[in-house]
């Protein structure tokens, strides 16, 4: 009776707006290769997190005010007055640092395995979108809690804008509003990270996840399991339903992804300066710049190639190209194979030495200046852009190994 | 559908007309929002000049006043700071005779970049990405065979001397900015006015 009941509602509904119809093409119609390991967790984590720091973001504003004068103190009420304040701010503060862990190892696994590669350009310039914007949104943030990290990571970031020529003084100032870092400049960083970037990155998640059904997913072996479908049903062979195999699979990931990023909440929430820094603890001083400024961790690779150019606009430019120079990565890419699996050597050792340069380059970005430090930053960054440099070449030249037609699975 | 008798260049004018009218339209309704973002009128009112009181200053001291929410120093320079400044290799700094107009009032474009060589009035930021240097006096910090004593930008390594001239070298681009003051007595500058008669 009761069950009648609902399949005629949802047949109500289904003549009205596609509601089986959008079910079956994304999840329990939407095939996945059966390949995928560990590294196809990340992903789906990072709209977890997503949807985390927004509901978590929302209960801080109940609290937060975003006005000079009063920010840093109200952040300390939620810190201490706000019942279970303390969590909610803390869930948002890892949450920023997990949000962006879970997003590089989803862009690494992009990298291993040629995911970036025809048919998933598009995707992965979109991808790179949602990288920005998530850059742009805890740059934002980080400004809010109005400490002196806060502030004069505002300022250096903001005056890179100077360095562009003719207009850069005037956009500055009218991006900051005022003629320096101030009120005006924490309340319109205020209305960015809770409406406007929100707002970008979920539709940029959204149109993301949209082109990714329509190529379908990439797996290790870089194959298209849409080349090898069932004569009869026209389902690829290697293919399972998202629903209910990697929505049970996903689950074991979230499971873990909690362990670990609870563990971090309730025992190491500053996570020894690098998730949030102790001179951001102190209120903001126009007067006075900390001894040592450091952008978070996840900026710091950019930060070290920035302080690598001995010139203003020259480091500027580095960083910039840094960034940019990932969204044309599908077209640098010549080899006849995706994954990484059956590439040649070549790609391997570039593959490592691009790693390397990266991290290296993230912890150099966190030290001062220091002329052999420096030295050593040069190098990554050079090493950083032939990576991409010389990718049209090693990728054309190198011999691949012959990719199998089915993908490679075992019990 | 027939597409007999349609017209389609006027079709297309209407389009692009259209297009053209909402376009324009779209601009001038940008224009309040862009300009809502602009320093308002009470962050422009701010700018209000500040009086320092020098008389307590001894030689080497440096003190440190907010104006426009920024740090401005006066830093009182002793005769050997100021023998110096011209010990410092010319071709080691990037513009050593102040020459970029925009860096320092006309009267201040001179040896000390200063009107009383003395006393050194300088916006405290470094002119590379807005950090405040930290003042760094000749033994304190061993910043090279040129150095003569200054002030170091600890974000990004800048170098400039008792004046404020950027060394060659650092990522700064420019000299660090003298603001308009005047002298209201021996022992007092009004910082934000140029001084009365002055060329500007």
């Amino acid at each position: 009776m009761i069950n009648k009941m609902l399949v005629d509602l949802r047949d109500w509904v289904d003549v009205r707006f596609p509601m089986t119809e959008t079910w079956n093409y994304h999840l329990a119609k939407y095939y996945a290769p059966k390949n995928f390991n560990a590294w196809y967790y990340f992903g789906s984590l990072a709209l977890l997190v997503f949807v985390l720091q927004i509901f978590t973001g929302i209960f801080l504003t109940m609290n937060y005010k975003p006005d000079a004068g009063v920010a840093f103190s109200s952040v300390e009420y939620i810190m201490r007055d706000v019942e279970w304040g303390w969590l909610i701010r803390y869930m948002h503060s890892t949450g920023a640092s997990f949000f962006f862990i879970t997003v590089y190892l989803h862009m690494f696994r992009g990298l291993m395995y040629g995911s970036y590669k025809k048919p998933r350009e598009l995707l992965w310039v979109i991808g790179m979108f949602i990288y920005l914007a998530l850059m742009a949104e805890s740059f934002m943030g980080y400004l809010l809690p109005w400490g002196q990290m806060s502030y004069w990571g505002a300022q250096v970031i903001l005056s890179l804008f100077t360095a562009i020529p003719w207009i850069g003084d005037a956009l500055t100032l009218w991006v900051r509003g005022d003629y320096v870092i101030a009120d005006a400049t924490l309340n319109r960083f205020f209305a960015f990270h809770v409406i406007l970037v929100p707002f970008i990155l979920a539709a940029l998640v959204f149109v993301h996840l949209v082109a990714l059904h329509h190529v379908g997913s990439n797996n290790p072996d870089g194959i298209e399991i849409k080349k090898n479908k069932d004569p009869a049903t026209h389902i690829p062979l290697d293919g399972i339903p998202f629903h209910p195999y990697y929505t049970v699979k996903d689950i074991v990931g979230i499971g873990v992804f909690l362990i670990i990023f609870c563990a971090v909440i309730f025992f190491l929430p500053e996570f020894g300066g690098w998730f949030l820094e102790a001179d951001n603890f102190i209120p903001a001083d126009s007067m006075k710049t900390p001894e040592h400024i450091v952008p978070l961790w996840y900026f710091t690779p950019f930060y070290a190639m920035l302080r690598a150019v001995p010139d203003k606009l020259g480091g500027v430019i580095v960083m910039f190209a840094a960034i940019i120079v990932l969204f044309i990565l599908p077209w640098l890419d010549r080899s006849k194979v995706k994954s990484i699996r059956y590439k040649g050597t070549l790609s391997k050792v570039a593959l490592v030495i691009f790693s390397i340069s990266f991290i290296c380059l993230g912890y150099l970005g966190t030290q001062a200046p220091t002329p052999v430090l420096t030295a050593f930053s040069q190098l990554f960054t050079v090493l950083y852009f032939l990576f991409f440099g010389l990718m049209p070449w090693y990728t054309s030249i190198e011999e691949t190994k012959p990719e199998p037609t089915r993908v490679n699975f075992s019990h | 559908m027939s597409t007999e008798g349609i017209n389609t260049s006027r079709r297309r004018f209407l389009i692009a007309a259209t297009s053209a009218v909402g376009g324009a339209g779209v601009v001038f309704t940008a224009i309040p929002f862009v300009a809502s973002m602009q320093p308002s009128a009470k962050a422009q009112a701010a700018g209000a000049p500040v009086e320092v009181d020098i008389s307590k200053l001894e030689p080497g001291q440096m003190l440190t006043v907010e104006w426009r929410g920024q740090p401005v120093w006066v830093v009182r320079r002793t005769p050997d700071n100021l023998a110096d400044l011209k010990k410092v290799p010319v071709d080691h700094l990037r513009d050593a005779n102040s020459e970029i107009v925009s860096q320092q009032p006309p009267y201040a474009k001179n040896e000390t970049r200063a009107i009383k060589p003395e006393y050194l009035v300088m916006v405290g930021i470094c002119t590379h990405l807005g950090c405040s240097p930290t003042y760094s006096k000749l033994g304190d910090q061993d910043l090279g065979a040129d150095w003569k004593g200054g002030f170091f930008c600890p974000c990004h390594g800048s170098r400039f001397d008792m004046a404020g001239r950027v060394y060659t070298g650092v990522p700064a681009p420019t000299n660090m900015v003298i603001p308009p003051h005047k002298y209201l007595s021996d022992t007092r500058v009004l910082v934000g006015v140029d001084p009365e008669g002055a060329k500007v």
